[in-house]
């Protein structure tokens, strides 16, 4: 499903835990421009519920979430 | 919630937060709290009070009256110095928790302290109890703002969306 989106910035979030995941999501959002995603790869499970949590706190969008393997794979398209 | 950005656009939702415990447990909570907000486009005012206060220190003596002192030397140091609000066995709690959050690469509590007045966070002593407890503006770390009283933060919970009491 996200084989077709164009990524404008690689996000490694592994071994990180809360609430690292949600704030260097937060701190790199500003990189890319509006429109533009984030391709985020987390190890910390608790991500899965934060950073689309803080995606709809502050008007961002998840494109998508999901495990694969051992990782928690997350495209946030910057909507603003 | 959901019409809120990034950019301020809109009234961004504001939080604040009162800090008296000391513990190191409490201290994680209230900086975990306050950085997740802050990162989500909140706006965060910390108040410290109390047993709190040391969480905004620097590593420096204070005191002036013996009592003062005495107390500067017992409860001195800086946020390193938190010790569990239990099982803390004189600082081998510190020490063993130390160990696990470190094995669990939890980020430290002074550098989520540092990364919450980074991300804009706002940290304010009380200046009662730093009065009571001898410990100055200048023993406090940078970024802290101007001492202020009750009447302060009872203004900024009321402002405040969410107001937590640690």
């Amino acid at each position: 499903m996200s084989e077709d989106i164009k990524v404008d910035l690689e996000l490694d979030l592994k071994g990180l835990l809360c609430p690292m995941p949600m704030v260097k999501v937060s701190q790199k959002i500003g990189d890319v421009p509006v429109g533009g995603v984030i391709r985020a790869v987390a190890t910390d499970p608790g991500s899965m519920a934060d950073i689309p949590a803080w995606a709809k706190s502050t008007g961002n969008e998840v494109l998508s979430a999901g495990k694969e393997g051992d990782e928690y794979v997350f495209l946030v398209k910057r909507a603003k | 919630m959901s019409e809120m950005n990034d950019m301020g656009q809109d009234e961004p939702k504001k939080v604040a937060i009162a800090v008296m415990s000391g513990d190191m447990d409490k201290l994680f909570g209230a900086f975990i709290i306050a950085t997740g907000a802050a990162a989500m486009g909140m706006q965060v005012t910390m108040f410290f009070t109390f047993w709190g206060l040391r969480a905004i220190k620097k590593n420096v003596r204070t005191g002036k009256t013996p009592f003062g002192r005495m107390l500067g030397a017992m409860y001195g140091g800086d946020i390193t110095k938190a010790n569990p609000s239990k099982f803390s066995f004189g600082g081998m709690g510190r020490w063993m928790f130390g160990k696990m959050m470190g094995a669990h690469n939890i980020t430290k509590l002074v550098e989520l302290r540092d990364l919450a007045i980074d991300l804009g966070v706002e940290l304010y002593g009380c200046q009662m109890s730093m009065d009571v407890m001898e410990i100055p503006q200048g023993a406090f770390v940078e970024g802290v703002k101007e001492p202020v009283g009750v009447g302060f933060f009872l203004m900024k919970a009321q402002e405040a969306d969410i107001e937590l009491f640690i």
